[in-house]
């Protein structure tokens, strides 16, 4: 489905990926973690297709289509979402609109009829219970005076309306509740499926608890230096990332 | 130099035209004293040339290029009770006057002449005789002497639309004023307004500026007067769309009385030359004035939105938000005057001033002014001009949205304030479906 090879990428005269590889099948959940600034919302706003950042090098297949030769629009389109990991406030866009747009100029992408109000509507409300989100959304702005767990929320409730194929969320899991927790969690496991691919950007093991990932990787210095099955997430917790920078110092050395 | 001479020819030229006419013009014996007052005071500022700080953005030479006449009556062909009425706004149930340069026409107006409540009177209409109010009001806000435009326009008006609101009285439903400019050659059309609104009535007020097959160099120079009594509540929407090519210049010129209520939405969306005067007095205490403004602009647009808020007396609060919206080579003047005079303690008074430049041609100058003689008073002003929002741009394409509505969306959400306080369903409506209209272009 994903299929990261060699990516190089940064901003200005500084590079913050530096030849990172993933390959990600249909059904599959890959956990990413790592220090701060080692790069992985770099990664994610890459993928999405944040303008800011230039790719020097590398490729990015997804679903067979070169990813990085389309827009930020056409990704989505595609079948790609990400859960950002400090969602913006949109003042005067209410969030039913913006919903309303993003499924009439996706479904168009794809050559299907406009969806009927009511089904829109069914839609909505259906997915709202999913993620247990209680703002009303009609007369509210996207994000706009949303708590920092509402906004979190907020866009995993985004990603079950629009059925991504490969969800990227970065660090949905920080600034929940305990109870927000296993919300955000139970939502993500319903939409699991066979074709559904995860991509989960977390500093905690305790989502990994209630996600549980097929692989977690260890992300360094802009790119993955250890990946390894789920257990690989609790050895990181108990033991930090000291002994994993020292593995690598040890390798440099050698 | 050759300029400044061809300049003063056009201003010259007009005075002997309008001296030549002045004779000719209808209206009583103090209307004629009134005009050759004003044209007095025009030969003598004739048009505000370069130097004048408050034309400084909105240089007239442009607009005064070629020799200008007084707009005529006879209309264009096209104007028809039905082209009138697809000008009217959907689903508003309104008392509609129309005038067309500067003429009151009776015939493509649609209002009960003899409501008590709301009457409409016209200079022309000699047979009517000038109500006492009128004679007492009509020329004593807009001072010849404060802009040569308010000159002009007294010394070369036709018509007066004289609406007079009686004490005491809710008017049923809107009052539209159709503001149409159609002439075929260049010429000065002079729409002139009396809007007179008694102690505790109320009106709702929107004036529809349009333009039919109008010679581009025409100039539409109109002053309205509006007197607010003593508890009285007006509102006054002034809606520039339809307008393409329009030359305009609109002075709004708003005496509050006590415990009066004043709100007015100024909404530009088409228009090649224009310049907003609204000028308001709080003349009594507990006053409350609210201006909005909302500009959208392409190609070589240019509107100048002049406010001018004068607290006279204590306790009054005056409110301004105005926001431009700036594409392709387009350029915006805010200037927002407020005076606190001595007197006028416990002055709330907030200005904000808000742009969006969508081009690296477009221009914005946003000057606020505060002059305060008060000590106890809360003022505030605040101006801001930005892009697009790209954090914003992104999340929305983030979702499948296209870089083209995502843009729309963002431009109509940042309408959206001024947009949401226009009280009148229908005409917000209107509004939302015109700026729709607009943004996507
Ligand atoms: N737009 C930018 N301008 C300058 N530097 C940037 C920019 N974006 C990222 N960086 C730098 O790149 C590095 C990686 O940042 P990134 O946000 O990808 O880290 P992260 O792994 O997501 O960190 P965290 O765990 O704290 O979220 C950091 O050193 C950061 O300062
Ligand atoms: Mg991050």
């Amino acid at each position: 489905m994903l299929s990261i090879k060699n990516l190089k990428a940064g901003i200005a005269d500084k590079e913050i990926l530096k030849g990172f590889n993933l390959e990600v099948k249909a059904g599959e959940v890959h956990a990413i973690m790592g220090p701060n600034g080692s790069g992985k919302s770099t990664l994610a706003s890459v993928l999405a297709g944040r303008e800011d950042y230039a790719v020097t090098e590398g490729a990015v297949q997804f679903n067979g289509k070169d990813l990085l030769d389309l827009s930020p629009e056409d990704r989505a389109r595609e079948g790609l979402f990400l859960a950002f990991q400090y969602p913006v406030e949109i003042p005067g866009v209410s969030n039913i609109n913006f919903l309303k747009t993003a499924i009439a100029e996706i479904r168009k992408y794809r050559g299907l009829p406009p969806m009927e109000a009511k089904d829109f509507l069914k839609l909505v409300k259906e997915k709202q219970a999913l993620v247990e989100l209680q703002v009303t959304l009609a007369n509210r702005s996207v994000n706009e005076g949303f708590s920092g767990g509402e906004k979190k929320r907020n866009e995993i409730f985004q990603m079950a309306v629009l059925e991504p194929c490969l969800a990227i969320l970065d660090e949905t899991d920080s600034g929940l509740d305990i109870d927000a927790l296993r919300i955000v969690a139970n939502g993500v496991n319903k939409l699991r499926s066979e074709n559904r691919s995860f991509v989960v950007i977390t500093h905690y093991q305790r989502l990994l608890e209630y996600i549980v990932p097929d692989f977690v990787h260890v992300m360094y210095d802009g790119k993955i230096v250890k990946s390894g099955p789920k257990e690989l997430a609790l050895e990181l917790e108990a033991k930090g990332y000291d002994w994993i920078k020292k593995e690598l110092g040890d390798v440099i050395e050698a | 130099m050759t300029n400044i001479a061809e300049k003063l020819n056009i201003s010259e030229k007009l005075i002997a035209t309008l001296e030549l006419e002045k004779n000719s013009l209808a209206g009583t014996a103090h209307i004629q004293a009134i005009r050759k007052t004003a044209l007095g005071s025009f030969t003598e500022q004739g048009l505000p040339h370069r130097k004048n700080e408050e034309y400084k953005y909105s240089p007239v030479s442009a607009l005064f290029k070629s020799e200008l006449c007084p707009a005529k009556q006879n209309a264009c062909a096209k104007l028809t009770k039905s082209t009138i009425a697809e000008l009217r706004i959907p689903g508003l149930d309104s008392h509609l006057i129309t005038v067309v340069n500067g003429f009151v026409s009776e015939d493509l107006s649609d209002y009960n002449p003899n409501a008590k409540s709301v009457l409409v009177y016209n200079t022309r209409n000699t047979a009517k005789h000038a109500p006492a109010l009128f004679e007492k009001h009509f020329g004593q806000y807009a001072s010849n002497d404060a802009d040569a435009f308010i000159a002009l326009n007294t010394a070369a008006f036709q018509d007066v639309l004289f609406i007079q609101i009686a004490d005491n009285v809710q008017v049923d439903k809107p009052v539209v004023i159709l503001n149409v400019t159609t002439t075929e050659t260049a010429s000065l059309a002079s729409p002139r307004n009396l809007i007179h609104v008694g102690q505790n009535a109320s009106v709702q007020i929107i004036e529809l500026y349009v333009s039919i097959d109008q010679n581009a160099s025409a100039i539409n120079n109109s002053v309205s007067e509006i007197v607010i009594e003593t508890g009285a509540k007006a509102l006054f929407y002034k809606i520039q769309d339809d307008c393409p090519g329009l030359n305009l210049i609109t002075t709004t010129q708003a005496s509050q009385k006590a415990n009066s209520h004043f709100d007015t939405h100024t909404v530009t969306l088409s228009g090649s030359w224009i310049r907003n005067n609204l000028n308001i007095l709080l003349e009594g205490e507990h006053c409350e004035s609210h201006l909005n403004g909302l500009f959208i602009l392409n190609d070589s647009q240019h509107v100048d939105n002049h406010t001018l808020v004068d607290h006279a007396k204590p306790h009054c609060e005056s409110n301004q938000l105005y926001k431009g919206l700036l594409d392709d080579k387009s350029s915006g003047v805010f200037n927002g005057k407020i005076f606190v005079r001595r007197d006028a303690q416990k002055t709330n008074a907030y200005q904000s001033s808000k742009n969006m430049l969508l081009s690296d041609d477009a221009a914005i100058n946003a000057k606020p002014q505060l002059e305060i003689y008060a000590d106890d008073v809360k003022c505030s002003h605040g101006s801001s001009t930005g892009q697009i929002d790209e954090e914003a741009l992104f999340y929305l394409k983030s979702r499948g949205i296209g870089s083209e509505s995502a843009k729309a969306l963002l431009m109509l959400a940042f309408t959206q304030d001024v947009v949401n306080t226009i009280r009148i369903d229908a005409l917000r409506k209107h509004a939302e479906t015109l700026i729709e209209k607009r943004l996507s272009k």
